[in-house]
């Protein structure tokens, strides 16, 4: 009965840290631009950055 | 002789160019160098070019009023959002984020392909913000600042909603449907009531937060329908989620029975996930639009009183000020013209085709073209006497009059949820007051009916066909910006199209002429490649690809010369006793050589005359009002095969008729572009609007289109039918579903196993037959 319950957190636990990642991945715009990110990754010398 | 033929392409834009040169014009020369010169060279190897769209030619650009679009943080950080025009491929991405990013003062430098915008950021002095929109602008791109205000008045916060609460809905889907299979699987293998309780518990414990949050954009949308006493299809799916929810936490308290958190947090899943594709085909309609309409626009320049010339927002600029127009501009004002006499292109305005003569104290609009010399023009109140006030209210009384459109889903609805809520209720009374069973079970069964009918695959049976549908016409160029407009659309049985610039193409073309020596019409075209004049635009397309002559002279509403070689009015070549005009003419006229003259007519839009066939046959009438005189309204009408047509209509004669038509019990799809048809485009039951319209036309419209062809306009009506026909067919599933299931959960024999697997497959059916819109 303890192993179920926590086997049980621990997988809520995996499944609330993949929503986070989800929702931050949001946040920080990596769904925005989906056709340029599609070409993006075969620029191999990419722009300075500051 | 025939015309040179293209056989190489400038090494910058890749247009056709003569063999033996390498760049089609002065800027892509310069562009070329500059490109190299940063030591971006690569950028040509990378470069994929694809025809259909703008090539990145510089062009002569307008100047900016770009104080009102930056936004500068505390940090002294300024931002700018700017429209691209001219983005190819990745290459272009990179060579423009590569070119800025080299600057040492610019902090940010992101495009985005998708929606075409580049995100600017620097530090310094706000000023510079010209200096890097010029740098880009010297590479080939036209880049056009977006309004800070606009910009924020457009982020998308429903949308973000959506996704979050799809976020959080997935989540809990996912992790209760893993309980809920092992509670299902856990019941034939002998799993103690204990056990299940408690898992009972932890699905209770993810599923209350996670439904209340997600729920709500269904919640709210049901309140406030029952607010105003309607019904709509979130009224049965609150009520079942919220019901199904809270049966199933006393389930759990009492520690008995069955739970179907499960089916409550798919369902929301299923249904968030239909409402956020929704919202994202037809805010990426929109925002395209937004678009184009934005890489038309240009700022109005100003006069200050010190005499000092400044660009302005159109929209900013107070009635007595004074606006300077150039030629080939844009008025952005209404106004009256103070100084200078110029032809104007009204076509937009009043669908008019022959330039009108504008001098010293004529009213002039927004939306018309100067052809001629600059103009200086007092801003006039936009008072109650100009046409766009006139335009604006007869809007206003077109959009108090229309009533709200019942959609396809809330007619539905508005039956079946009743249908559903009385069917539960005779299902507790049925197993209470006759079965005798304890008011515990019958309100479980009648609980089970309500789980069964929560309507998920028809609430996915309308959305899900639009949004396929969107996406593809989408593709086409066809941007669907009302969410109704696809059923609206399917009713049509009539359409009223504009004639200049909607079923003709916005430029003139040049008339055929077999006497005319072709090297004539190269050595004319050579004098107006640099020109922005819609004639010299009309000849240089005629001509095709042609080596610019240097040092040519435009003379400001009159012609091109280059010493004695003129073109353009007869009374600038100096030709005696011309022969009458019956449309817009060029001469030419070289020494020793007899005149040429060079006559143009409206042309039809590609596939005009298949489309009046197509909507025929599709038993659609077609009819023509325009404002134009009625000898050019016939001709076209004729040319294009429509019977209708009127001619020399005001924009309230159009308005009237479209009313009328209405009234008469037709569902008239109005097509136009001008400002002069935007009242009526309000009136009808749809409109449609190219992207060449005035923009209160665009903003009106249901539906913007792109390109030039007018089988659009068919395409759209096919497309529209096919879905309703398929949402109907989806609608006519789901409730098949439903009248076999329903009394199984009437009987009692439902479990929530079946429940969940009922729900998904019929949701699945109806999402598989959305598919086939595409086709």
């Amino acid at each position: 009965m303890t192993s179920i319950l926590g086997l049980i957190l621990l997988s809520l636990a995996l499944g609330v840290c993949a929503l986070v990642a989800f929702l931050w991945s949001l946040r920080a715009g990596q769904y925005d631009d989906m056709d340029g990110a599609a070409s993006r990754i075969l620029f191999d010398d990419h722009p300075p950055k500051r | 002789m025939t015309l040179p033929a293209a056989l190489a392409m400038c090494a910058h834009c890749g247009v056709g160019i003569e063999l033996g040169a390498r760049f089609c014009c002065a800027g892509c020369s310069a562009a070329f160098d500059t490109i190299n010169g940063l030591g971006l060279g690569q950028f040509y190897t990378r470069l994929v070019r694809d025809p259909a769209l703008v090539p990145n030619r510089p062009e002569p650009t307008d100047r900016w009023d770009l104080a009102r679009c930056v936004t500068t943080d505390n940090a002294g950080q300024h931002s700018l959002t700017l429209a691209v025009d001219g983005l190819q491929c990745g290459a272009c991405v990179w060579l423009i984020e590569t070119a800025l990013g080299r600057e040492p003062n610019v902090i940010k430098s992101r495009v985005n392909m998708t929606t075409r915008r580049l995100q600017l950021g620097w530090t310094g002095d706000v000023t510079d913000g010209g200096r890097l929109v010029g740098l880009v602008e010297k590479l080939g791109y036209r880049l056009v600042p977006f309004d800070a205000a606009r910009l924020a008045a457009a982020a998308d916060r429903t949308g973000r909603e959506l996704i979050w609460a799809m976020a959080v809905a997935g989540f809990a889907a996912g992790n209760v449907m893993l309980l809920s299979v092992a509670i299902w699987i856990g019941q034939s293998q002998g799993m103690g009531p204990a056990v299940r309780d408690a898992l009972h518990l932890v699905s209770a414990l993810i599923a209350l937060p996670a439904i209340s949050y997600a729920g709500r954009p269904f919640f709210r949308s049901a309140l406030a329908a029952l607010r105003a006493r309607r019904t709509n299809m979130d009224v049965p799916i609150s009520v079942g989620v919220i019901l199904v929810t809270t049966f199933s936490l006393f389930e759990t308290m009492a520690g008995a029975g069955d739970a179907y958190f499960d089916s409550a947090c798919t369902l929301l899943f299923f249904l968030l996930i239909g409402r956020v594709m929704d919202h994202r085909a037809r805010g990426r309609a929109r925002a395209t639009a937004e678009q184009l309409l934005a890489l038309r626009h240009s700022d109005v320049t100003v006069i200050a009183p010190d005499g000092t010339t400044e660009p302005r927002a159109a929209a900013s600029v107070a009635p007595g000020a004074r606006i300077l127009v150039a030629m080939g501009s844009r008025i952005g004002v209404d106004g009256v013209v103070e100084l200078g006499s110029a032809p104007l292109d009204t076509s937009l305005v009043t669908g008019e085709t022959l330039p009108v003569l504008a001098v010293p104290g004529t009213a002039v609009f927004a939306g018309t073209i100067n052809l001629g010399a600059t103009l200086t023009v007092l801003c006039t109140a936009s008072g109650a006497g100009t046409l766009l006030a006139e335009c604006v209210r007869l809007i206003e009384v077109a959009e108090s009059r229309r009533g709200r459109f019942v959609e396809l889903a809330d007619r539905v609805a508005r039956r079946y949820a009743p249908t559903v809520h009385l069917a539960a209720a005779l299902t507790f009374l049925g197993w209470w007051g006759l079965g005798h069973a304890t008011v515990e079970h019958a309100l479980l069964t009648a609980c089970a009916v309500l789980i069964i009918t929560c309507p998920c695959a028809l609430a996915l049976a309308v959305p899900a066909v639009q949004v396929l549908a969107t996406q593809r016409l989408f593709q086409r160029g066809i941007l669907l910006k009302s969410a109704t407009a696809l059923e609206r659309l399917a009713k049509v049985d009539a359409v009223v199209f504009d004639k200049t610039g909607t079923l003709t193409v916005p430029l003139p073309e040049l008339v055929a002429d077999p006497s005319r020596d072709p090297a004539d019409l190269v050595a004319a075209a050579q004098l107006t490649a640099g020109s922005r004049h819609p004639l010299a635009r009309a000849l240089l397309v005629a001509s095709g690809p042609v080596v610019a002559a240097e040092a040519v002279r435009e003379v400001p509403g009159r012609g091109m010369e280059l010493g004695d070689t003129r073109l353009g009015s007869s009374a600038f070549v100096g030709v005696k006793n011309p022969p009458p005009a019956d449309g817009p003419e060029l001469w030419f006229v070289r020494p020793n050589r007899r005149p040429v003259r060079f006559r143009f007519a409206e042309a039809l839009r590609p596939a005009a005359r298949e489309t009046i066939a197509t909507l025929a046959r599709m038993r659609i009438g077609a009819s023509v009002l325009s404002g134009d005189r009625s000898a050019s309204v016939s001709a076209i009408a004729g040319q294009c095969g429509i019977a209708a047509w009127q001619g020399e209509c005001t924009p309230v004669d159009k308005f009237t008729a479209v009313e009328a038509m209405r009234r008469g019990g037709r569902q008239v799809l109005m097509v136009g572009d001008g400002l002069n048809d935007a009242p009526s485009l309000a009136a009808a039951s749809v409109s449609m609007s190219p992207t060449s319209a005035a923009e209160l036309s665009q903003t009106i419209a249901d539906v913007v289109f792109q390109g030039s062809g007018l089988d659009a306009v068919s395409e759209t009506i096919a497309v529209a039918r096919r879905a309703e026909a398929i949402m109907r067919g989806n609608i006519a599933l789901a409730i098949g579903y439903n009248v076999l299931m329903v009394p199984l959960a009437m009987a009692g024999l439902v479990t929530p196993w079946l429940a969940a697997a009922a729900m998904s497959s019929s949701s699945l059916l109806v999402l598989g037959n959305s598919w086939r819109v595409r086709k």
